[in-house]
């Protein structure tokens, strides 16, 4: 058996008075490529941005390459993770968002170097070569010197995974990348993360509304319902076969 | 024929004033800046302590007069705790800069609130640290965010110079009250000019704020 490179025990997240997941347990391994699907408000994003440390579980504990990424020991005890620690951890992790969030005074090249140069602190000659072979691979050769407002929205989520590429994570998460495109634009982020996970061997987790895409590259689907993982198994189990009536609904609102 | 006469006589009276209007300027706004990033930093600080202290400073500030911050700077405080600030050219630049500081610092505090969130979460996704986010990410935008209204508050702290007349500065304002006092009758044409001169300085000023306004509407992301 792999170890996984991702594992959550028992994560609870609540928003003021609201519980927004309420025990969310998840092994994932390295390269498993995992859906979450569900109905919005069902704490599918939570999941991906307390991985990313964006926002911190209320309780449970979350182990990134068998380390506890919000937890860290201090004179034996589990206190409190400081920023030192949540980045040394989290430095395996990339993340695509749902609005782009590209740097808007840097220019297309400048956003995927940024982080290798400064926070990698990798030579400048390499990062440059990789950054451009990473926007060739993503169909943006011919754009690396413009600035993202020239951009489409499909060509900035596109700079947005050569940007998380560029620093190698071993696990990268997806946040709804296509539900603020056109649905014209969609199909070409579709095919640039369908390239990767055929291609890379990195964990991915994307919580998506594309049912048909999650079925297609998925080794796993979570179904998430009010703060749980109400089914999990493979794509053609949990999407064709479930017997969840929740599930059920929920798929046939969105084949509707 | 009189008045170009007047014009004639007085103009080069008032230019004697024109170095200490301009080098009270340059120090007053180098130093307020200072004291806006400064302050605007500190206030958002994790640290309560410091929150709460730079809030102090801010509003007592913006809440009395600069006249009055002057006076205390040049005559109050020498004489209460015998700290000197070596000369009233001094004095004048630490009151107008530690006053237009305090209203700058919340341009500070606003702009870089003001950058939208996903911004950070994007640079904490590429693992940046706290300060590489600041650096790299944060204050690019916000400080273009910030220039345009520097540029106004520059405009005004070049007007506010003209209080250091009031602690013997021999500034523009200086010298035409001097003509004045010693011919009554040319006030009018001494305060006109005396206008004039702050107006052709502010030009520059004016300009640079305009340029600015249009550089700063490119690169950012608000929201």
């Amino acid at each position: 058996m792999i170890e996984p490179i991702v594992t959550f025990q028992d994560v609870h997240k609540s928003f003021g008075n609201s519980k927004v997941l309420k025990g969310i347990d998840l092994d994932i391994r390295p390269a498993e490529k995992v859906a979450i699907i569900g109905p919005s408000g069902s704490g599918k994003t939570t999941i991906i941005r307390m991985l990313m440390t964006l926002e911190e579980p209320t309780s449970g504990d979350i182990i990134v390459n068998g380390t506890n990424l919000w937890k860290m020991e201090k004179k034996g005890r589990l206190v409190r993770a400081h920023e030192k620690h949540l980045r040394a951890v989290r430095g395996d992790i990339g993340m695509v968002f749902q609005h782009f969030n590209l740097f808007p005074h840097m220019t297309i090249l400048e956003n995927c170097m940024t982080a290798p140069l400064h926070v990698k602190k990798e030579p400048k000659a390499e990062v440059k070569q990789r950054s451009l072979e990473m926007l060739d691979r993503v169909g943006l050769a011919d754009k690396v010197d413009q600035y993202p407002s020239q951009l489409s929205g499909g060509q900035k989520q596109r700079v947005a995974m050569a940007r998380a590429l560029v620093m190698r994570p071993k696990i990268m998460l997806f946040d709804e990348v296509t539900s603020a495109l056109d649905p014209e634009l969609v199909g070409e982020v579709l095919q640039v993360i369908r390239d990767i996970a055929k291609n890379d061997d990195m964990a991915m987790i994307l919580v998506t509304h594309e049912m048909d895409f999650a079925l297609d590259i998925a080794d796993k689907v979570l179904f998430l319902d009010e703060g749980v993982i109400a089914e999990q198994g493979s794509a053609s189990e949990v999407i064709e076969h479930s017997s969840n009536e929740r599930l059920q609904e929920f798929l046939h609102r969105f084949r509707a | 024929m009189v008045l170009i006469q007047a014009i004639i006589e007085i103009f080069p009276d008032l230019t004697k004033g024109l170095a200490i209007t301009i080098t009270v300027l340059i120090g007053a706004a180098f130093f307020g800046y200072l004291f806006a990033f400064i302050a605007g930093l500190c206030r958002l600080s994790s640290k309560l302590f410091l929150r709460k202290f730079t809030g102090l400073y801010v509003e007592i500030f913006r809440g009395t007069s600069l006249i009055v911050q002057l006076f205390w700077l040049y005559y109050a405080i020498p004489m209460l705790f015998g700290i000197e600030l070596g000369s009233n050219w001094w004095a004048g630049v630490i009151a107008i800069s530690l006053n237009y500081g305090a209203y700058m610092s919340e341009i500070v505090r606003g702009s870089i609130l003001a950058v939208a969130k996903g911004q950070s979460e994007a640079a904490i996704a590429l693992n940046m640290s706290r300060y590489q986010r600041m650096r790299f990410v944060i204050l690019p935008q916000a400080i273009r965010m910030m220039l345009p209204e520097f540029g106004n508050y520059s405009i005004q702290m070049l007007k506010a110079t003209s209080l250091v007349s009031l602690i013997g500065m021999e500034d523009i304002l200086y010298h035409g009250n001097i003509i004045r006092s010693t011919n009554l009758s040319q006030a009018p044409i001494v305060y006109l000019l005396v206008l004039v001169f702050y107006f052709i300085l502010a030009l520059p000023l004016i300009f640079l704020t305009r340029k600015m306004e249009s550089f700063s509407k490119k690169g950012v992301a608000s929201g």
